[in-house]
């Protein structure tokens, strides 16, 4: 089981990145980030690209920034170093959350933030996180740079707004001084979860000011639970109206069943973990973390 | 020829090599380099086996070309030992029967050398936690979490033995399902 045959580079500059995208387009040319789910995907030949730009010398794509109150992660920041991170861990708790859940300490070693995004497994808990945090994705294109909302990046099954001669370099995620949550199931440990849920609330006297929930495992993108944060917004949340949003974020569900879960499990799991999601992110509203 | 000369500092040696983009860091171990400690497991980044540290973190070699591994510092599970001198770990794994086929071993023993570096003083539910990414069909892991429990102690402490207090850890924590 080897990869096929294909050509390399390591430019050091993301100009020197798109340029060697858009030269060696024909050859299906493709970014390698961490490479955890690209190399395996060529080792089974599943992906057979032509040319492999690696963005591992380009330092300004490895940077994570704290700027007021806005947290700027690289896209090449590997996931251990962003879970070492305070200045993240003080903007966004909930990813530093997250990231104790993908997969394995090896492989968060030369996993990315932006590998995981920019991969869009539907399962996956990144993609959730930024869809639940309101961040904007920073992608390089031939013509310069653009902001994709996270609303907009996610477009189906690992299927994004980036097109093939884009780069996806920073993740720029609103701080907000509220609760934080990411919770899932998964079979095993380190398994993609079968749903995850990443929540977040600000509270202004116990009022619901601020209120936005990620679905991951139950459609062909992460999805925002708008009915659940519906019931919230406003509200002063007591356990009835938990279990109100939670049964609102469910009901708005039609997941596809597989062999490791069906619908039914599915929604029922999602219901479960977006009340366990809110109650935790509500806990910590209410005790300032 | 579509090649690359990269370099490698494999156990502390520096190696010059050519390689197709195409190989795995474990091939160029095992085919090129002829450290053959490293084994070659799923091939997908599932099982641990091919486990080795790049700059002092662990990584799986079969996922990882050895053309993004160019100017990285490797150390394998052939470092480990000093002529016989076995590596505390290595020793631990021997008397507590860590292993029963030794696939698994040299991603188990690397990646132990990681987590004992990052948390000396590790739990057996630490090392449960820690090794979870390494898969082990014939021991059933008890053995091994035992070994590297008892490996940090004896590291720590420098004397060979090991601590009483770890040992009544380790053994309440075994009687709790």
């Amino acid at each position: 089981m080897k990869p096929p045959p294909f050509r390399y580079c390591a430019p050091g500059t993301v100009a020197q990145a798109l340029e060697e995208l858009v030269s060696h387009a024909e050859e299906e040319a493709r970014v390698l980030a961490g490479g955890q789910s690209l190399v395996p995907l060529m080792n089974f030949r599943l992906a057979q690209p032509g040319y492999l730009v690696d963005l591992r010398r380009i330092d300004e794509l490895a940077r994570i920034v704290l700027d007021g109150d806005v947290l700027s992660v690289g896209a090449m920041v590997r996931m251990s170093a962003a879970e070492r991170s305070a200045e993240l861990n003080f903007a966004a708790p909930m990813l530093s959350e997250a990231l104790t859940y993908v997969a394995h300490p090896t492989i968060r070693n030369s996993g990315t933030i932006g590998g995981s995004i920019a991969h869009a497994d539907p399962s996956a808990e990144l993609p959730a996180v930024v869809l639940a945090l309101n961040a904007e994705l920073v992608v390089a294109g031939p013509t310069g740079r653009r902001t994709i909302a996270a609303t907009d990046f996610f477009t189906g099954p690992f299927s994004t707004a980036l097109a093939p001669d884009e780069i996806l370099c920073e993740i720029r995620i609103p701080h907000r001084t509220g609760g934080q949550s990411f919770v899932e199931f998964a079979r095993t440990h380190g398994s993609f979860p079968l749903v995850g849920v990443a929540t977040a609330i600000d509270l202004v006297d116990a009022e619901v000011v601020h209120v936005s929930i990620a679905v991951a495992g139950v459609a062909a993108t992460p999805v925002r639970a708008e009915a659940a944060e519906r019931v919230l917004l406003g509200a002063t949340p007591d356990d009835i109206t938990i279990r109100a949003a939670a049964d609102a974020a469910a009901t708005a569900l039609a997941p596809s069943g597989d062999i490791h879960a069906s619908s039914q499990t599915r929604i029922d799991m999602a219901r479960s973990y977006v009340r366990r999601g809110i109650e935790l992110a509500l806990n910590r509203a209410e005790n300032g973390r | 020829m579509n090649s690359h000369d990269i370099t490698l500092t494999v156990n502390g040696r520096v190696t010059k090599i050519s390689v197709e983009p195409r190989k795995l860091l474990v091939d160029v171990l095992r085919e090129d380099l002829g450290l053959t400690g490293t084994h070659v497991g799923c091939e997908h980044g599932v099982c641990g086996t091919c486990t080795v540290l790049l700059d002092g973190r662990s990584i799986r070699s079969c996922i990882c070309f050895a053309v993004q591994a160019d100017g990285a510092e490797i150390r394998t599970v052939e470092s480990l030992a000093s002529g016989a001198q076995l590596h505390p770990l290595q020793d631990a794994f021997w008397e507590k029967q860590g292993l029963q086929c030794g696939y698994c071993t040299p991603g188990m023993l690397m990646r132990s050398v990681e987590l004992i570096e990052e948390n000396p003083k590790p739990t057996l539910q630490d090392v449960r936690d820690g090794i979870a990414g390494n898969l082990c069909r014939c021991t059933g892991y008890q053995y091994i979490c035992e070994a590297v429990v008892a490996a940090a102690d004896r590291m720590r402490d420098g004397d060979g033995h090991d601590s009483g207090e770890n040992q009544r850890a380790a053994s309440t924590e075994a009687s709790t399902p």
